[in-house]
């Protein structure tokens, strides 16, 4: 009878504790890869195509799914740091394919040679291009974000990137030039 | 709240944590009075000399300008205006070296004085208590007034609240050593003062007006205290001297004991701070109509002759001022804007005055060594000592900041509030390592600040990103619907019936069908059958024609075999007895015998012919000449011609599917001459179904199916048609040999 009533107590406490768990992982379930997010929060968003992939979601997914984490050339060395610290990897060098030069830039569309053709239009990835056919284009500068992506289809060679300026409001300490010095 | 004004009536205050008492080194300038404004050969003006938004500008290059004409506009509340300090010309606009410890450029102005200093007209308004508070409001926002203290917040922005306000807090704190400013504006000129406490009084209505003002300003205490004697709501609170007791939190905590919460205004606790200059400004500009166009700036350090407090008219450079001043040193020049604790070095002496200038130091060597120079820097390892966290004000852990700025540890830098931190200097004062803390917090904040201006525009790159991509699928399928729409009008169109759609349609089915005909016809030679090319009248029939084409292969295939197996066995039998064969022996027979025998050579003598044929890649024009040949004449050479002209045309598809264009009539020809070749054969097998009767029971009994077993049969009785037409002319001349 005892072993009976602790095979019914036991028994009763795991159907309670399945169906308990059962029921989280129905109502409390996790919508898309949690990784994948985390690591697209990571990239630099300029889509600029650089890693082989169509954007900075899909190769945050890629990553998720082992792709190679040193291939983000506008994110540089940072990201690839914080990308190794989220996915517990080595700290790989910048993919030696890329462009080592990650300082932000904006295209710039010199307007009197623009001829409309709106090829640019339809390569940036994040619209940042106004314009129309046969009438002159023109970047938004405050939404570009400098993938170069514009530049190669201009049949008129009239796209440029243009560094951009340091300013007070983007300035950036100097350790070298204040006197602070790095003690490690 | 009558608690704490008991308490401070009482003379007690409360205390913020930490603090320094640094040398206060006031005494060099503090006797002194504040010397009148120069006007130097050249104003410097920067555009933007607070925290906000530049205005724009509305002078150009070569203007005359009067004293206190506007230069810029202001269209935002978080953008002020500036003012022509002196009458003059504008010579330049152009980027300059600004006070900013980036030393950075930024827009200025450059004033090249007349000397005469001529006002604008100006609107004196003895009492301001007629005007309105939007009035006041208007004339603060466009006398350019920013908090003069150093924070350079807009002043109207500040006094515009529209919260309910306890406490109006003046401060005259004045903490930092070396400056002396607003102590002797408050000696020398406390009546504009206290209109400007009062101005703050009409428009805020505060129950309380507390200054608060360190007990080492001795004169100024017993100026403020005569001017305000008769307002019962002022209290002038003497606080103890101790750094940074200015800084706005934590005067607030010493006067009423509150703390601010972090990432709070005081304006939510019922609270406002304005520092003593910018009362002085306020009533300027209020009542005498005068933009803030000169400010009272300590000039001091041991290595001037006369340090002392002087007017300085906004955009002086900062060289002239030493220069008033007595600087003498011409080599090693080490200059600070700022106090020395929260001030920063200078990179060059071209630097100009801003509304936020309070102080600028010229110290000696020994008294603060440049931080340019190579030896200045002596820090070393953290000890661990914790005397930097005693200090702050601030209440923050200094070292464990220095560790996660050193790191680049954002988030734990944040978690550690570093925006909490006011950059006072106490912990870098008192680190016995030297370390210079609040360098790091600066770097550390920039950076941060830098990560977040990445950050919102990379979601906005993101959420744009996504829009494009959705966008460009909502065109995809719009198209999709598009195209379907115009698919099925079209259709509906052709299904009216009327002559137009008629003929739409049937254009329309000849387009398939051509299309059809084109796919089958490379099926055809891909499988290198007979390549039958399908003249354009016939497009309906061309896929049966294919498949013809194709049991036709296949039958002949059969039909060759079997004929092989056949002709090996007549060919025993003719060999056996040729002679025997004589016409008593029963017709039928006797022919059919003699027939299969010719079929049999005829076949192989074709066979021979089809190769070389192929091997030779057999010109069209011959095989339309055997075609010919086979229509007007029956000799030896028929069943061959036949047969070449049924193996020929795989043999021209092999060798013309290189060139296409001269490829095409050739096909063409082809296929005319394989329609006769097929009528001709029809034709035969008619005639000949009753005379094979045997060659057909021979036939059936061999195994096949279907439409290959007819087809097998029809090219057989071809073939045997012919055999027997051989055969006839071969008994004609049999009689004569």
């Amino acid at each position: 009878m005892t072993t009976f009533m602790a095979i019914l107590v036991l028994g009763g406490i795991a159907a309670l504790f399945g169906a308990l768990l059962g029921f989280a992982s129905v109502r409390f379930k996790v919508e898309g890869d949690p990784l994948a997010e985390q690591l697209d929060a990571l990239l630099p968003q300029t889509q600029c195509g650089q890693c082989g992939y169509p954007g900075c979601k899909p190769y945050a997914e890629a990553v998720a799914n082992g792709e190679a984490i040193n291939k983000c050339a506008p994110g540089g060395e940072d990201t690839i740091k914080k990308i190794a610290d989220l996915m517990g990897v080595e700290v790989q060098p910048l993919d030696g394919n890329h462009e080592t030069d990650n300082s932000p830039k904006v295209a710039f569309i010199i307007e009197e040679d623009c001829i409309g053709c709106t090829k640019c239009i339809q390569a940036c990835p994040v619209d940042a291009i106004i314009g129309t056919t046969k009438q002159m284009h023109t970047i938004i500068a405050d939404e570009c974000t400098g993938c170069d992506l514009c530049v190669a289809p201009c049949p008129v060679d009239c796209i440029e990137m243009i560094p951009v300026a340091t300013t007070t409001q983007s300035w950036q300490w100097d350790l070298n030039s204040i006197p602070v010095v790095q003690i490690d | 709240m009558d608690s704490v004004i008991e308490r401070i009536q009482k003379g007690k205050f409360w205390q913020f944590h930490g603090g320094i008492h640094p040398p206060e080194q006031k005494f060099l300038t503090s006797t002194k009075p504040i010397a009148s404004a120069q006007i130097p050969p050249q104003l410097i003006i920067p555009i933007r000399q607070h925290i906000g938004q530049a205005g724009d500008l509305i002078v150009n290059v070569g203007d005359k300008v009067l004293k206190g004409q506007i230069l810029s506009n202001s269209d935002s509340p978080m953008s002020l205006p500036i003012h022509a300090p002196t009458s003059g010309t504008i010579t330049a606009i152009k980027p300059m070296a600004i006070p900013h410890p980036s030393g950075l450029s930024e827009t200025c102005l450059i004033l090249t004085p007349d000397g005469e200093d001529i006002w604008q007209p100006r609107d004196i308004c003895p009492d301001f208590q007629l005007l309105s508070k939007g009035q006041i409001l208007e004339k603060i926002a466009n006398a350019g007034i920013a908090g003069m203290g150093g924070a350079g917040f807009p002043t109207q922005v500040k006094v515009g609240t529209l919260a309910k306000i306890d406490y109006l807090i003046i401060n005259a704190a004045e903490c930092e050593p070396y400056i002396t400013a607003d102590d002797l504006l408050i000696q020398e000129h406390s009546p504009t003062v206290l209109d400007g406490i009062k101005i703050l009084d009409h428009l805020l209505a505060p129950k309380h007006i507390l200054i608060g003002i360190e007990d080492n300003k001795t004169k100024a205490i017993a100026t403020l205290k005569k001017a305000t004697a008769d307002i019962s709501h002022i209290e002038v609170c003497v606080i103890p001297t101790k750094y940074p007791s200015g800084g706005e939190k934590q005067l607030i905590k010493i006067l009423t004991g509150q703390e601010v919460p972090s990432g709070v205004l005081p304006s939510s606790l019922g609270m406002v701070m304005q520092n003593i200059a910018t009362c002085f400004a306020i009533a300027d500009a209020v009542i005498n109509d005068t933009p803030l166009i000169k400010r009272v700036v300590t000039v001091s350090g041991q290595a001037l002759e006369r340090p002392q407090n002087v007017w300085a008219l906004i955009g002086t450079p900062v060289s002239y001022l030493t220069a008033q001043c007595g600087y003498t040193n011409s080599q090693d020049k080490h200059l600070i804007m700022g106090g020395p604790m929260m001030g920063f070095s200078l990179a060059n002496d071209q630097i100009p005055v801003i509304k936020t200038t309070n102080c600028i130091l010229a110290p000696s060597e020994i008294e603060i060594a440049s931080p340019f120079s190579s030896t200045s820097s002596k820090e070393v390892e953290c000890i661990r000592c914790g005397q930097c966290a005693d200090v702050c004000p601030a209440q923050l852990l200094p070292q464990e900041l220095q560790w996660s700025a050193k790191a680049k540890d954002q988030p734990q830098l944040e978690k550690l509030n570093l925006f909490d931190c006011i950059e006072c200097g106490a912990c870098a004062y008192v680190c016995p390592s030297q370390i210079p803390l609040v360098h790091y917090y600066r770097v550390a904040k920039a950076e941060i600040r830098q990560q977040k201006l990445l950050d919102i525009k990379a979601e906005k790159a993101k959420v744009r990103f996504e829009a494009r991509k959705k966008r460009l699928e909502r065109e995809k399928i719009a198209r999709a619907e598009k195209h379907k729409k115009a698919a099925e009008a079209r259709k509906a169109r052709m299904n009216t019936g009327t002559p137009a759609a008629k003929s739409e349609k049937s254009a329309v089915a000849a387009a398939l069908a051509r299309v059809k005909a084109k796919k089958a016809q490379t099926v055809t030679s891909q499988s290198a059958a007979e390549s039958v090319s399908t003249p354009v009248e016939q497009v309906e029939e061309s896929k049966s024609q294919v498949a013809n084409a194709i049991a036709r292969a296949k039958a002949k295939k059969l039909a060759q075999n079997k004929q092989a197996q056949i002709a090996a066995m007549d060919t025993q039998q003719t060999n056996e007895s040729p002679s025997t064969l004589t016409p008593s022996q029963a017709p039928p027979v006797n022919i059919d015998k003699k027939a299969k025998v010719a079929a049999a050579v005829a076949k192989a003598k074709a066979k021979a012919k089809a190769k070389t044929a192929l091997a030779a890649n057999a010109s069209l024009g011959s095989t339309t000449k055997a075609d010919n040949s086979l229509a007007d004449t029956q000799d030896n050479e028929l069943p061959e011609a036949v047969l070449v002209s049924e193996q020929a045309p795989p043999a021209q598809s092999v060798s013309k599917t290189d060139s296409s264009k001269p490829d095409r009539k050739a096909k063409i020809t082809a296929a005319v001459a394989k329609a006769k070749a097929k009528k001709l054969a029809e034709k035969s097998q008619q005639a000949k179904k009753i005379a094979t009767n045997e060659s057909y029971s021979e036939q059936d009994n061999k195994p096949s199916t279907g439409a290959a077993d007819k087809k097998a049969r029809v090219a057989a009785a071809v073939a045997k048609a012919k055999a027997k037409k051989l055969a006839a002319s071969a008994n004609k001349s049999q009689p004569s040999e």
